[in-house]
């Protein structure tokens, strides 16, 4: 058994247990009006009819039941194809500041997805690319995380439990790729179904309520509209966009001298 | 031989009120600003998503590491039975546990969320070195306390084998405890600064200095305080040799440890960086940790005689060890940080979250009264202790002037 399949993996059932009371995809504040009960019934006519397919569309055929636990038939991942990926872009990043509402401070203020811009020591060309949580098989926060709040779900994503984090940014210091953040403060407005709490430890969360969902996580998804950089899916799938990827051109994970096993795939990095 | 006598501090002078006093204030200072932080966040100090750990930790770490140290003297006493420092063996207990709650007291306040600290004890993670520390920290204050009783009990303070058993129990956890410590920092392995087992024996030896040094300047107050000479002579002259002893042997395990990583090519750019290129870092290492924290002291120690009335020089140098020692937690802890993670070897990387670039840290009042409390906690619980249990040793005229 490797140690990614520990005491520590979590079979956590599909976004409910992870983010208690949320829909995906919501937004916090909607509400009707007294005054639109009649452009609600015709939206709820509406909605009646077309909800099958809005349904089959959004809760797609890789969304997993509520209910029923994460997997580790499944192994969630991302590729980064760097020749792809534009010095200029950051159009993950806005994305994932909009799904996931991360607002504050300059100094402070969280990074769950960042561009990074490479300057080859040898070459002298300059590249980028994205870096967020790794996802690691092996994860060192998990690993060192003292409550278990730290956790990686069965499917490979690793998650902050935020009830049960006190706080002590260990998982921070042990991270080889300073994917966490700390909330330094508090935080309004926050998107429900990604919950922010005043000293607590976050970090990428491969958007988990997005993907039990069926749907791509919000930095792919807005990827896919500029240059097409990020590929996501299963990486136990052979059939799988981001398996053929892998397949078809070398690819690398960020340090993996460490043996810590990153979910994420970086190709092109030279 | 007649049988130790001891006593409980009663009458305080005003110079001991005045010290009570200015760690109640600092404790004060110490509260409000952790009640500061936890309200606003830690965005109000000077800590952020680079520099992770700052100034309280630093006083933490250096406070739990002295901690195990201050029993030296009482496993000097019972597990080595060198009987001169035996009636200093309580003293030494107390401190342990004062030093060890005034750490600990810092690290919890400066918690994101110190509210949840009792989760630790329903949500455990194995894996994690900071759990395992949290029983070593309560095994070892439970462990002095058994010892403490062992040794003022009367009945089983007869026994030497109770004390003997306690002792050695006491020892060894505490060498355990200083191991988890340090390997806090040798089992982070993306930290090039402090990343290796010899962070164990480091925090070891420095342990052993800064209790010691603790022990000396609680115990030459104390002398004051009773108006009694509880550094004999004898005393004063194996302190002296103990703190050279235990300086010298962390001085080379910090040659060894830098040299090691100066040698290898991957952790050669760190290196260059803590001890020459790093800014405020090398100065913090070399005057602070080396030059004022090692080096000045041993000299005084070296100069200076083995007689009573240099109680001075033993004074200063134990001051100068224990400054010596937050100086070296300073390196350890916001150095290592300060050095950016190595995330795509073979780049040149920058990005808005500081990759690629040295880290800055600018520590904020409120970080500095919540560490510098952790002390006065400690001290101010240290003298609550001499108050309530009999534990300052009552010397005879004649062993003082032995």
């Amino acid at each position: 058994m490797s140690h990614a399949d520990d005491e520590h993996e979590a079979n956590i059932p599909a976004t409910t247990a992870w983010m208690p009371g949320t829909i995906p995809g919501s937004s916090p504040g909607t509400g009707m009006t007294g005054g639109n009960r009649r452009n609600f019934l015709r939206g709820a006519l509406a909605a009646t009819l077309i909800a099958p397919g809005v349904t089959l569309n959004v809760f797609g055929a890789n969304a997993r039941p509520a209910g029923e636990p994460a997997s580790t038939k499944v192994r969630w991942g991302l590729l980064v194809d760097v020749n792809k990926c534009s010095i200029s872009c950051d159009a993950c990043v806005r994305a994932c500041n909009a799904e996931n509402g991360l607002t504050g401070r300059s100094e402070t203020d969280a990074q769950w997805i960042r561009k990074v811009t490479l300057n080859n020591s040898a070459t002298e060309e300059i590249r980028s690319a994205p870096v967020m949580c790794q996802h690691c098989a092996s994860p060192p926060c998990v690993d060192v995380c003292p409550t278990g709040a730290s956790f990686k779900r069965a499917d490979g994503i690793v998650l902050v439990d935020k009830h049960i984090c006190i706080g002590c940014r260990y998982c921070m210091m042990a991270c080889p790729f300073k994917a966490r953040s700390f909330v330094h403060e508090d935080h309004d407005d926050q998107a429900t179904h990604a919950p922010r709490g005043k000293g607590t430890v976050e970090g990428c969360t491969l958007c988990v309520t997005r993907v039990d969902a069926g749907q791509k996580p919000a930095c792919v998804e807005a990827c896919a509209k500029e240059g097409g950089a990020l590929v996501f899916g299963d990486l136990n799938d052979p059939g799988s966009e981001i398996s053929k990827a892998l397949r078809q051109y070398p690819a690398a994970q960020l340090r993996a001298d460490l043996g810590v096993d990153p979910g994420v795939f970086y190709a092109h990095l030279k | 031989m007649a049988k130790q006598r001891y006593h409980r501090l009663s009458d305080h002078s005003l110079p001991f009120w005045t010290l009570i006093l200015l760690h109640g204030l600092a404790v004060a200072a110490g509260v409000a600003s952790a009640l500061y932080i936890e309200s606003h966040g830690h965005g109000v100090t000077g800590m952020n998503n680079q520099i992770v750990w700052g100034l309280p930790h630093v006083f933490a770490v250096f406070l739990i590491v002295a901690a195990s140290g201050a029993l030296n003297v009482a496993s000097v006493s019972s597990v080595f039975h060198r009987l001169v420092y035996k009636p200093f063996a309580r003293l030494s207990g107390v401190l342990a546990i004062a030093l060890l709650i005034g750490g600990l007291a810092i690290l919890v306040l400066d918690l994101g969320r110190p509210e949840r600290v009792f989760l630790t004890l329903f949500h455990r993670n194995l894996t994690s070195i900071f759990a395992w520390n949290i029983y070593l920290y309560g095994g070892f204050v439970a462990l002095v306390a058994g010892y403490l009783y062992a040794m003022m009990d009367r009945r089983l303070s007869n026994d030497p084998r109770a004390t003997a058993v306690f002792g050695w129990a006491a020892f060894i956890w505490r060498l355990i405890l200083t191991t988890g410590t340090g390997s806090i920092f040798g089992f982070l392995i993306a930290r090039d600064a402090v990343s290796g087992a010899i962070m164990a024996p480091i925090f070891i030896a420095s342990s052993l200095l800064y209790g010691l040094a603790f022990t000396v300047l609680v115990l030459l107050t104390m002398s004051i305080e009773t108006s009694d000479i509880l550094c004999t002579k004898e005393l004063i002259g194996k302190f002296r040799g103990l703190l050279a002893l235990f300086a010298a042997t962390t001085l080379a395990l910090t040659l060894i440890a830098h040299l090691t990583k100066l040698y290898a090519a991957p952790t050669v750019a760190v290196e260059l960086f803590l001890l020459r290129d790093g800014g405020i870092y090398p100065i913090v290492f070399w005057i602070g940790q080396i030059g004022l924290g090692l080096l000045a002291p041993l000299l005084l120690l070296a100069v200076m005689k083995s007689e009573a009335s240099n109680v001075a020089e033993l004074a200063g140098a134990s001051i100068l060890f224990l400054f010596g020692g937050l100086a070296q937690m300073y390196v350890v802890i916001i150095g290592a940080q300060a050095w950016p993670l190595n995330i795509f070897p073979g780049f040149e990387a920058s990005s808005s979250f500081g990759d690629g670039a040295v880290a800055t840290y600018a520590p904020t009042a409120p970080e500095f009264f919540l560490g510098i409390s952790g002390v006065s906690i400690a001290m101010l619980i240290a003298a609550l202790a001499f108050r309530l249990l009999p534990v300052i040793p009552q010397i005879l005229a004649n062993e003082a002037k032995a």
